[in-house]
């Protein structure tokens, strides 16, 4: 018990850093690289080549005035941004990174927790999320914020059905929602369910985009008429919460379509753990370079889009593959 | 450990329930009630209910709670809108109908049939997906699917009523 509860907390400690390193360099990584499709330097001073630039935005940011609205709903307020944080952060708990290695004599799993409905969890934390972002958008009592918050909210709900459903395919087809046993029966590239599921996988995609408020679909935020959205009233590094747990949240669904449609840590030659570090950041290089290339999408075209086409594709994928999995 | 934590989560779900409806401000109101809902997800997955948990957060706290803050911060509510004191003008009633609520629930959880329950052997795949489905999809059938088209229809009638012109 004690054993258990040990491996577990270290786990759990070393994930949570990688996650929040990652986190933070993904920032860089995605100011280079923009910077590089729209031909322009980039942040290149701090560090080599400006490898500390994340280092000193902490330290800026920290050292910021913490501002309060006066008219704020203080104790919301000061909750949003965790609320808006701890989701994004917990779905790594049941990710797979690796399979299993000999330490000290023991055989350990490269799975903080290997949950049995892995899958349902990481739905449930997404589902979370909308929280901190709605009362971001009320507690400071402002019309940006509002508006944001409420834009938001909408996307993510109405999002977040297609998430579910371009999922339901991969567990048909797997029979589990463990993510473990997921990643085990995809040990060769023709088991993967990117090859199984490719619409799927579309589906997930775009709906994964919508659901970290990213580009094309950041509507929440779109600077030219809502100031910043949701987080419009943070300053300081409860701004910094918020950020973080956007970057948090692209990891973890990089993190999940690698794990469901890619395939996880299975790969040929290098070892398990470095083919899901190559795995992710090849999805995290794909939402930067969608970032540097589509416009905006405009608010009705959004929510038409997610109810009359997403929506619809899903329940026919899912028609369709279980038809499959009966005949 | 497990009866600590039954009765941490427990009394937590109680102490929000309670705050849930003594709170004049409504957004207040509708995260105790998410604290609540956690703190019976708690307790779900003591009683290896790990599925029902899932599905609770999923629906109750992702989405029913969430359109519930959505309605409130549309309406605007101002602080002075929510009220200073509660008026209870049917306090002697609604003491009347709590202390009976008790009382049936306490005899209906110390009946004998359902303490047999509460120690017979579960089975080693209770609350699983794939236990929870087949009991849906063959003993229930006829509620689920019932239940389903209920709403269906509530679905329907609310676009309807706010749609008049579509």
């Amino acid at each position: 018990m004690l054993e258990f509860a040990v491996i577990t907390g270290v786990k759990a400690f070393m994930v949570l850093n990688v996650l929040l390193l990652t986190c933070a360099w993904t920032t860089y990584l995605e100011r280079r690289f923009l910077a590089r499709m729209q031909s322009r330097i980039g942040p290149n001073t701090a560090g080599y080549r400006g490898l500390l630039t994340p280092i000193a935005d902490l330290i800026k940011l920290l050292f910021k005035e913490d501002f309060i609205p006066a008219a704020a709903h203080k104790p919301l307020y000061l909750l949003a941004p965790l609320m808006a944080f701890i989701p994004a952060m917990l779905p790594l708990a049941v990710i797979p990174f690796g399979s299993t290695i000999n330490l000290f004599g023991r055989e350990i799993n490269l799975v903080v927790s290997d949950f049995n409905l892995g899958l349902l969890f990481i739905l449930a934390m997404t589902s979370l999320g909308i929280y901190g972002i709605i009362m971001a958008g009320w507690s400071p009592n402002s019309k940006f914020s509002l508006l944001g918050g409420l834009r938001s909210s909408a996307q993510m709900i109405s999002y977040e059905i297609g998430l579910g459903m371009s999922l339901i395919g991969v567990i048909m087809l797997a029979g589990t929602l463990n993510l473990v046993e997921l990643v085990e029966q995809q040990s060769s590239i023709l088991d993967w369910y990117i090859v199984k599921q490719p619409v799927g996988f579309v589906l997930y995609l775009i709906c994964a985009f919508a659901e970290t408020n990213r580009s094309p679909f950041d509507l929440p935020e779109a600077e030219s008429e809502l100031v910043g959205g949701y987080h419009t009233e943070y300053s300081s590094m409860r701004f910094g919460l918020f950020f973080v747990g956007e970057y948090a949240n692209m990891v973890t669904v990089s993190a999940v379509a690698t794990t469901v449609f890619l395939g996880g840590w299975q790969g040929p030659f290098l070892p398990p753990v470095l083919w899901f570090v190559i795995k992710c950041f090849a999805f995290l290089f794909f939402y930067i370079w969608v970032r540097g290339s589509l416009p905006r999408f405009r608010y009705d075209q959004l929510m038409k889009f997610g109810w009359f086409v997403l929506i619809p594709i899903a329940l026919a994928n899912i028609l369709i593959t279980a038809l499959f999995v009966l005949l | 450990m497990e009866l600590a934590i039954f009765l941490m989560a427990s009394a937590l779900s109680i102490a929000a329930s309670i705050l849930v409806i003594i709170q004049r401000n409504p957004i207040a109101s509708v995260m105790y009630l998410l604290t609540s809902f956690v703190s019976q997800v708690i307790l779900f997955i003591m009683l290896n209910a790990a599925f029902l948990a899932m599905l609770q957060i999923i629906v109750y706290a992702g989405a029913i709670l969430v359109l519930f803050l959505f309605v409130i911060m549309l309406l605007n509510l101002r602080r002075e809108d929510f009220g200073k004191d509660i008026k209870l003008k049917f306090k002697p009633l609604a003491i009347a109908f709590a202390v009976v609520l008790l009382f049936e629930t306490t005899v209906a959880i110390s009946s004998s049939a359902m303490l047999e329950r509460a120690q017979a052997q579960l089975p080693p795949e209770f609350g699983s997906v794939q236990a929870v489905g087949m009991e849906l999809f063959t003993k229930y059938l006829y509620p689920f699917e019932l239940t389903s088209i209920l709403l269906i229809v509530a679905v329907l009638g609310a676009v309807v009523m706010a749609k008049k012109r579509l």
